[in-house]
Formats: structure tokens, C-alpha cells, sequence
């Protein structure tokens, strides 16, 4: 059976640790942030080149490439914002760590801020979470008493304040352009890119870098380990660890670090998580969060890794890291994995998920804001006991013509899920029992 | 950008659906393809305002010419030809600016695609309710839907209930249902009203314009969002449910409100004016104007408005009237009192009669409030249009009461008024009793009540002619609808007065009056009337550098440096 090997979540569920500041710090809290300062800032940057980190929030872009892009020469402030908007259907990692390990965030932020030379840093956190916030808010001000935030940071000439900044609860706001016009006060509409980069016109249109909540305390790991040593863990191109979230129908759901490649779904699913519930088989695995396209159990992955191996690949071979999930044509995403075994009803499934985007799309730009709730309504339909045979025609068509033409990546999420139900399960959409009732469906926002 | 030693700007040669063009840098694929001659459908895009992409229309495909990273040495195809490194996914034509060397198709299977893609997805809730819709015949959803639309709808689901009939303001009713959420009305209002009233609540499919809370769309641009509107969601209170669009008469015509002279189009059919809107100058109004520049073709069918020709009060043949006011004018001691809400062919004329009864010249000048827009200080179109005319050789007169000292000592005891209520310009009703008066007006006053001939004037869209803006800007109006039966042009009577006068006939239309004008004024050398561009010409006016006119700073105007 695979170990784990907790890295971020090392301390997080052992036996009388407790999230205030003297406990952090007797476990040796904030002694990297004092080795930090001591660096330069483009020392630590280039540690986290060197670590191959890439981005836990879902797109899993190189971390330290992003700050890379950072315009340094705009002459205008730099901000850091922490993504702690974990809103993805499926998981629920970032939230283990602000409620069982604040101070690690603050302090890979700290160190993060002083390598991108952010005088502000905000954490954005998911509306939902008020506990959250609230812990956060507490372990900062723990934090700026003993000088680890705020002015003239342990005694250097670096300062950087750290707010947390609620959201009220969208989707959207974890897409980062759409978090930050929410930070900026605004709807969280998407910016277009070209040409509000983040890194060069973000917050306030100024230089800004968004990262996920795990990211940032793996930037703390990195400086601690260096980033040498830090990309021996997991694979090439996939380093360090990753918390998986499974959910589902299996027997033991939960969130569980593994270094990334360390494991395979099979190991996940039948050791880690302890098999499929009694005598129920396996009907499809979602890899990366619900908008990660759905794989399904008697699928074989075939074709060519990046670096030119060939795979054939079942279900359970998939092994747990970026590319892997990518390779089997999904994405590792967030991270979370949802496990649906054969009493899953495959159109009740997709309806649910359709359910989801059509209440969080962000109304911004047409292709979303109307395929997906027409998406919803119709399988809905199906699932109220009308469902026609062409509706998987359609529901297809209507996720072509929202792929890849949306102002943000939403159009995707919503459009990925459709698709792959679709394109595995077909058979279960065209012979979808219809039992003759008219669907109740209204178009008023109010009954509905 | 680059610049050539003229400070021109250099143009930029780009590929359109493989037609090279050249184009002025920095614009955007929907500018650029403009220039090819190829449209790229859009809503959410107004040259004016600032782009956010939202709609999703015009998306095309779009590519660069790729370069070695190491070398930057052009990449060439096996047949010479440069390689074009082409983005995979369609990108949108609004925020895409033109690079050199850059290739966009506007008219691939997968432009063709996007587009019927988004134009079924802004029909699915679409009420289509074009038979009853005031902006049918000018609808972006409709046009586009001709062109991309399935012709049949795949929807059968319910659609979304939105409110139907919104006050937004005094002036503004919205149809939510109608709305394809594009933004540019609350766009408008932070970017150029500066009254940011408007925005979105709810979310997603059932997101719905309105009004912030406890806030109306009552500035005095709030028409201009049912101009930007591309469809039929913001709707005029005064022309809803009015009119069909496709009965309408455009003609070109300039607001009379200030000396801003926005350019306007007049919407008319069988001689009744509809609606006012503006038309596109970039070097006066852009695409805007004001509400209540909109409001002024009420003057046309007023109560108020003088039809007749009347000779002390009883109503007279139109020669007859002409012929008693000459008469008057010749016999007496003439004053003339012209106008800046003259033409410039009227004030030429004026000037002529003035200049032959050797007559002092008065004339009278009408502030109001500027709004640092499109409301200018100088509530009259043609001030300038008078000092280039020579009726005055300095601003006029906020009152006119040296000719009310020269009717106290009974210096003048004749007056040839046009278009002004004396009344209102420091002259009191005893003094309009003691002489004799021929009044050239279109509204009723108290100025027409003493006049001993009254001569029926038309308004701006009876006839044809020029005015002069703020910025000495020559621009032509077109007459919308005939006047009231029996009723001459300005110019006309002017011409015939003179020609009486003098004995020698006159010209009497606006082109044969320019043929002189451009002759005898410097001011004016060299312009025919029929050959004045629809944006007008800007006129010399270093000439007038020294006077201080009353406007301050407005959408395209800046008061000239104070010197010395």
C-alpha cells in the first residue's frame, strides 16, 4: 500500500496540534520566513523555479514561471493575492489547511511576497468559508504581533500587510480576473486576456499574482528544502506533493497527500480508500474536480506521454499526478477525485453538475450565460421524465459551440463535463426512460 | 506606433482573409476588416466606448507571422512564403489590435461557426417579439440573424421571464427580456455621462439590467443608451410604440441647442418629424448629443409657431408683406437686429440689407449652463458664423440697450428683427410702441405682438443652409420636412427684401448665395455650398484668437489659452 507523505498537510492531524501561532511556532513555524529574509528575493524566485512547482489550483501552471511574467518595471505597486476560493465541486483541500494550519499560509505568503516584492498581500476566501476567514483573520493578527506581517518584517526593511478579503459566495471568483474585480469591489465578471494579465495589469491594473492556497504554502517547503531537493519528490515535470480529495462512492472518502505519480488510481481507490462499497462495481471516475472530463471504467488510455513513452493504460493505471489524468484526455484539476460506481444514474449525474455551472455562471458573456442554463434545462428534462432521443445531439452541440469561446476558462468547466457524459455514455442518454410527463420546467427565475 | 517625419502615422500592412490592407495602427480586427471592405458582426463593441468582449460575436481567427525565437529570422512555408503561427482557438475581433503582418479570417467555417453559435444562444431567450418591437428594421439581431441565424429553433425549453417594461428614467423604458446583457449603456454612463446608474443584478442566464437602487437614468444623455442599444431593450418613452423605423426619412441636419452643433439625423415621414438622433462626427459629437437637443423639433408644430404673413395684424399675402416691410425699412431710421440662431447665408444677407439702409447692426447673445459635454456656454448655433459674416466684430451683447437708448432718442424709429424676442433683450414693450417693426421669427412673443409686419420664419428642419460651431466648423443642415403651407425660406425673404431695396435681384437659395458668399467674404473663399462635406470644414480662426468666447472646456472644444 502507498504511503503518504505529508508535506503541507504534515502537522495538520496529529494529535494535539492546534492552530494558534505557539504551536506553529514550536514545531518550527516561521524559522524559513527568518532564513527567507536573509535571501535575496530572486534567490527565493529562483528556488521556485528550480522546484518545478506547479500551480495547485486546477490549471496547474509552473509557479515560478507566472512570477516570471510579473512586470517589475510599471513602477506601480505589486500585489500578491492567495486564491482561497476553493469552489470546485469535489474539493476541498485549501479548506485543511486554513482551518488546522493558518499560520503555514501565512507564512509561504510572506515568503512569497518578499520574492515578488508585494507590499499588500489579500487572501481571498470563498464566501462559504466564514470560519475560515475568521481563522485567518485571528492567526494574522497572531502573526503581526510577533512581527511575521506588517512593518519592517523581523526587523528587515520589508514590509507587507496581509488583509483577508471575503467573497460572497460565486464560483466565478476563483477564476483569477474574476476574483480580482470582486477584490476591486466590482461583479466578478472575467477579464479578456489580452490584455489583463494578472502579472502585468491585475489588481488596480497593476502587476499582480494570484496562487492557490496550497501552492503558496509549498513555497515555504521549497525555500525550507530548497528547490533542488524539492523536485525529487514526485515525478519529472511533476514535482512535490499533492492533496487528492475523493469523494464518492467509496469507502473511505477523504483528502490524502501523496507525492505527485506516487500513486496510481487503482492504489487510491482500492488501498488508500479502502475499495468500492460492497458488491458495487466501478461505472466512472470525474479525475479533477467536476468540470474535468469524466472517464469511464472499461476505458483504456492509450498514446504518448511528453516525454515519448508509450501508455496503455486501464482506469486504475492512471497514475496520480498532472499529466497523468491529462494523458487519459481530463485533467488532475483540483484535484478532487469523484468515484461513481454503477447505481449512479449517469443523466441525473451530468444533470446535477449542469445544475451547478447554469447557477454559477457569471452571466458576462453569452455563450456560457445561455448554453449553460439551456445545457441544465435540458437535462433536466430528461431526468423529470421527458427526455427525447436527439437530446444527446444536442446537448453535445450546445457544448461545442461554448468550448473555447468564452471570455474565461468557465466555459470549459461547464462544457467538459457535457462532452465526455455525452461522448461515453451515450447509449445511457438516447435510452433514457421517458415516462411521459411533461417537464414542470419554468423559465421564471423565482420558481425555479 | 510608429511616426514618419510628417508626424503622420505610419500604416500597417495586415492580411485580411488573405487581402493585404493597410490600416492605421493600434485599431482593432473589426476597424481593420472595415477598411477590407468585410464586416465583423458585433454588439458589445462601440467605437466610443471602452471594450470588454462580452458578447462574443466577433470572434475570428487570427494569426501572426512566426519567427525563430533564437534568431527572430522569419519562418518560412516550403514554398518561400512566410509562416503564420495561427492561434488555435478563435480569438474576439474587438480587443485584437492590428500587428504587422497580421492574418485574421473573417469569413472561415469556424468564424462562420461562432457566429451561429452565439446568435442561437442570444435567441434562446429572446422574446421575438419584433412585430411589437420598436427597434425592428434596426435591430443588430435581427441583421445578424439574417445572416447567422438557423432559421429554426432547436430550443424547447421554457424561456426565462424578465420585466417587460422598466421605467428607467423620464425619458428611458427598458425591456429586460430584450437585453443581450451587452453593456454598453452602463458602459456609456461611467465612460461618458458620467452618471453611473445602471448595472446588473442576478447572475447567469436570468442576469438583468437596471437601475442602481434609488437612482433614475435621468441625465440629460440618457437617450443616447436607447442609441448604443443594439437591440430593442432600452426604448425612447417618446417614440415607443410610434412608429416604424423603415418609414422614416433620415436627413442631416445640426442641433441648434448650443454652439456645440452636434450633427443630428432627423427622422421624419409625410412631413412629421419622429425623433431626433445623433449622427457620427468625430470632430464634434462622436455618436452623442444631449436629450434635450432631441426635444427641439417640437418647435416645429408648436402653438406658438407664427404661419402667417400678417401686415398690423391681419394676416396678408406673402408679396404684399414683403413689399410693406420694405417699404417700412426704406422709409425710416432702419435699425437691424440679426441673429445667431441665423444661417450663415441669412446673416450674409442681413448684413447686405443692413449695409445698404446703412443701418446699425444689434445683435444679442444667449448664455446658459454648459455641461462640459455636448451643452455648450452659447445656447446659439451660429455665433461664429455672425463674426464671420461681419454682423459684429466682437461677442455680442448680453443686452441690447444702447438700441433701446437710440429708440429713447429717437435716433432709430425702424427695426428689421430677426429671430430675436427684443423683449428679452433688454428692450421694454413701450419701446417696440414707438416704432415701426418688421419682424422675421418663428415663434409667437412679445416682440410679434407689436410687429408692424410679421414675417413667418422656418425652423432648422424646413430648410436648408449652414451654421459655423464653436470651433469654426462649417456645417450643413437639410431640410427634413416642408414648412407650414404658404411659407417661404428665410433666405427668400431676406433676398427679396434686398433685391428691392437695391433693384437688383439677389440669390436666394442656399447654393446661389454661397457663389457670392465664397466671392465677396475671404472668410469663406473658395467653398461651395453643395460640395461641404457631411463633418463639415473647419474654417481659419486665428482671426478670432483674441476674443473671449464664452464656452469652456466641452467633449471636442478648449478655450484658447488666456495670453499676455
Amino acid at each position: 500500500m502507498p504511503e503518504e507523505k505529508r508535506i503541507i498537510l504534515k502537522h495538520a492531524d496529529e494529535p494535539g496540534y492546534t492552530r494558534d501561532i505557539e504551536c506553529y511556532l514550536k514545531h518550527g513555524g516561521y524559522e524559513v520566513l527568518r532564513k527567507s529574509y536573509k535571501l535575496k528575493p530572486e534567490e527565493i524566485h529562483s528556488e521556485v523555479m528550480d522546484s518545478g512547482l506547479r500551480g495547485r489550483g486546477g490549471a496547474g501552471f509552473p509557479t515560478g514561471l507566472k512570477w516570471k511574467f510579473l512586470d517589475r518595471k510599471s513602477g506601480k505597486p505589486i500585489y500578491l493575492i492567495c486564491n482561497a476560493d476553493e469552489s470546485e465541486p469535489g474539493t476541498f483541500k485549501d479548506k485543511q489547511i486554513i482551518h488546522k494550519d493558518p499560520h503555514q499560509l501565512i507564512e509561504g505568503m510572506m515568503i512569497s511576497a518578499y520574492s515578488i516584492q508585494a507590499k499588500q498581500a489579500f487572501i481571498y476566501i470563498r464566501g462559504e468559508f466564514f470560519e475560515g476567514a475568521r481563522i485567518l483573520e485571528e492567526a494574522i493578527e497572531e502573526a503581526r504581533a510577533k512581527n511575521f506581517v506588517g512593518n519592517n518584517i523581523l526587523g528587515s526593511d520589508f514590509s507587507c500587510d496581509l488583509v483577508v478579503h471575503r467573497g460572497a459566495g460565486a464560483y466565478i471568483c476563483g477564476e483569477e480576473t474574476g476574483l480580482i474585480e470582486s477584490l476591486e469591489g466590482k461583479r466578478p465578471y472575467p477579464r479578456i486576456k489580452p490584455p489583463y494579465f494578472p502579472a502585468v495589469l491585475g489588481l488596480y491594473q497593476s502587476p499582480t499574482i494570484v496562487n492557490n492556497v496550497e501552492t503558496l504554502c509549498n513555497v515555504k517547503h521549497i525555500v525550507e528544502m530548497s528547490g533542488k531537493e524539492f523536485a525529487k519528490i514526485g515525478t519529472p515535470g511533476n514535482t512535490g506533493t499533492r492533496i487528492w480529495c475523493v469523494s464518492g462512492h467509496v469507502q473511505k472518502p477523504g483528502y490524502y497527500e501523496f507525492p505527485c505519480g506516487g500513486l496510481t488510481m487503482g492504489e487510491m481507490i482500492h488501498d488508500v480508500c479502502g475499495g468500492l462499497l460492497p458488491g458495487r462495481e466501478l461505472k466512472a471516475i470525474i479525475p479533477g474536480g467536476s468540470s474535468a472530463k469524466v472517464l469511464k471504467a472499461d476505458e483504456r488510455f492509450s498514446g504518448k506521454l511528453k516525454d515519448g513513452t508509450e501508455f496503455d493504460w486501464s482506469i486504475w493505471d492512471i497514475p496520480l499526478d498532472f499529466d497523468g489524468p491529462a494523458a487519459a484526455g481530463s485533467m488532475s484539476g483540483s484535484g478532487g477525485i469523484i468515484v461513481m460506481d454503477n447505481s449512479t444514474d449517469i443523466v441525473q449525474a451530468l444533470s446535477n453538475i449542469n445544475a451547478f455551472y447554469a447557477h454559477e455562471s457569471c452571466g458576462q458573456c453569452t455563450p456560457c450565460r445561455e448554453g449553460v442554463q439551456w445545457m441544465r434545462k435540458v437535462t433536466r428534462r430528461m431526468c423529470a421524465g421527458d427526455a427525447r432521443k436527439d437530446d444527446a445531439d444536442l446537448l453535445l452541440s450546445i457544448a461545442n459551440q461554448i468550448e473555447g469561446r468564452t471570455v474565461c476558462a468557465f466555459g470549459e468547466a461547464a462544457a467538459w463535463p457535457v462532452q465526455s457524459f455525452i461522448e461515453k455514455f451515450k447509449d445511457e442518454f438516447e435510452d433514457y426512460p421517458a415516462n411521459g410527463s411533461v417537464s414542470s420546467e419554468t423559465g421564471d427565475k423565482q420558481l425555479v | 506606433m510608429s511616426e514618419n517625419g510628417n508626424g503622420k502615422k505610419e500604416l500597417v500592412e495586415i492580411f485580411v482573409d488573405g487581402q493585404p490592407v493597410k490600416v492605421l495602427p493600434g485599431i482593432n480586427a473589426i476597424e481593420a476588416a472595415k477598411v477590407a471592405g468585410k464586416e465583423i458582426p458585433h454588439y458589445c463593441y462601440h467605437p466610443k466606448l471602452s471594450v470588454v468582449g462580452n458578447c462574443r460575436m466577433c470572434l475570428m481567427e487570427m494569426g501572426t507571422p512566426m519567427r525563430d525565437r533564437e534568431t527572430g529570422e522569419p519562418i518560412l512555408e516550403e514554398d518561400g512564403s512566410q509562416k503564420i503561427g495561427w492561434i488555435p482557438k478563435p480569438v474576439i475581433g474587438c480587443s485584437t489590435n492590428v500587428s504587422p503582418g497580421m492574418h485574421i479570417k473573417t469569413e472561415s467555417d469556424l468564424v462562420k461557426d461562432c457566429r451561429e453559435g452565439v446568435m442561437e444562444f442570444l435567441l434562446v431567450n429572446h422574446p421575438l417579439d419584433c412585430p411589437i418591437c420598436d427597434q425592428a428594421g434596426e435591430c443588430s439581431l435581427q441583421e445578424y440573424a439574417m445572416d447567422y441565424g438557423r432559421g429554426y429553433s432547436r430550443y424547447e425549453e421554457r424561456k426565462n421571464v424578465k420585466p417587460k417594461r422598466t421605467r428607467l428614467g423620464p425619458r428611458v423604458t427598458l425591456d429586460d427580456e430584450r437585453c443581450v446583457l451587452c453593456s454598453r449603456c452602463i458602459r456609456f454612463g461611467q465612460e461618458i455621462a458620467d452618471q453611473d446608474v445602471l448595472g446588473f443584478v442576478d447572475r447567469g442566464s436570468f442576469s438583468t439590467l437596471t437601475c442602481h437602487p434609488n437612482k433614475e437614468l435621468d441625465h440629460n444623455y440618457s437617450l443616447n443608451t436607447v442609441d448604443i442599444c443594439p437591440v430593442g431593450a432600452l426604448t425612447s418613452t417618446d417614440f415607443r410604440f410610434k412608429m416604424r423605423v423603415w418609414f422614416l426619412k433620415e436627413s442631416p441636419s445640426i442641433c441648434t441647442e448650443s454652439s456645440i452643433g452636434a450633427n443630428t439625423t432627423v427622422w421624419s415621414r409625410e412631413g412629421t418629424i419622429h425623433r431626433i438622433t445623433p449622427r457620427r462626427n468625430d470632430a464634434v459629437n462622436d455618436t452623442w448629443m444631449t436629450d434635450s437637443g432631441r426635444e427641439l423639433f417640437n418647435q416645429v408644430a408648436a402653438d406658438t409657431r407664427l404661419t402667417s404673413f400678417q401686415i398690423g395684424g391681419n394676416s396678408a399675402d406673402a408679396t404684399a408683406s414683403i413689399e410693406e416691410a420694405t417699404g417700412l425699412l426704406s422709409k425710416g431710421k432702419t435699425a437691424v437686429v440679426a441673429s445667431c440662431h441665423q444661417s450663415v447665408e441669412e446673416q450674409f444677407i442681413t448684413r447686405k440689407i443692413a449695409d445698404h439702409l446703412n443701418s446699425s447692426v444689434y445683435i444679442a447673445r444667449h448664455l446658459g449652463k454648459g455641461d462640459g459635454l455636448l451643452l455648450s456656454e452659447d445656447r446659439t448655433p451660429n455665433t461664429r458664423g455672425a463674426l464671420l459674416n461681419g454682423l459684429t466684430d466682437n461677442l455680442p451683447t448680453e443686452d441690447l440697450s444702447s438700441l433701446a437708448e437710440k429708440i429713447d432718442s429717437e435716433k432709430v424709429d425702424t427695426l428689421l428683427v430677426c429671430r430675436e424676442d427684443l423683449t428679452r433683450v433688454g428692450l421694454s414693450e413701450a419701446q417696440l410702441e414707438k416704432v415701426k417693426l418688421v419682424l422675421l421669427d418663428t415663434q409667437t412673443s412679445a416682440t410679434a405682438s407689436h410687429a408692424d409686419v410679421q414675417l413667418p420664419a422656418l425652423t432648422v428642419f424646413e430648410k436648408n443652409g449652414t451654421f459655423v460651431n464653436l470651433n469654426f466648423r462649417l456645417q450643413k443642415f437639410s431640410q427634413a420636412v416642408p414648412g407650414p403651407a404658404g411659407l417661404l425660406p428665410d433666405t427668400l425673404i431676406l433676398s427679396k427684401i434686398l433685391s428691392t431695396l437695391t433693384g437688383e435681384s439677389f440669390p436666394d437659395s442656399p447654393a446661389t448665395i454661397w457663389k457670392s458668399l465664397s466671392q465677396s467674404n475671404s472668410n469663406f473663399k473658395g467653398i461651395d455650398f453643395s460640395s461641404i462635406p457631411t463633418d463639415g470644414i473647419q474654417l481659419e480662426k486665428s482671426a478670432f484668437d483674441h476674443i473671449d468666447f464664452p464656452e469652456k472646456q466641452s467633449l471636442k472644444y478648449s478655450p484658447a489659452a488666456i495670453t499676455g
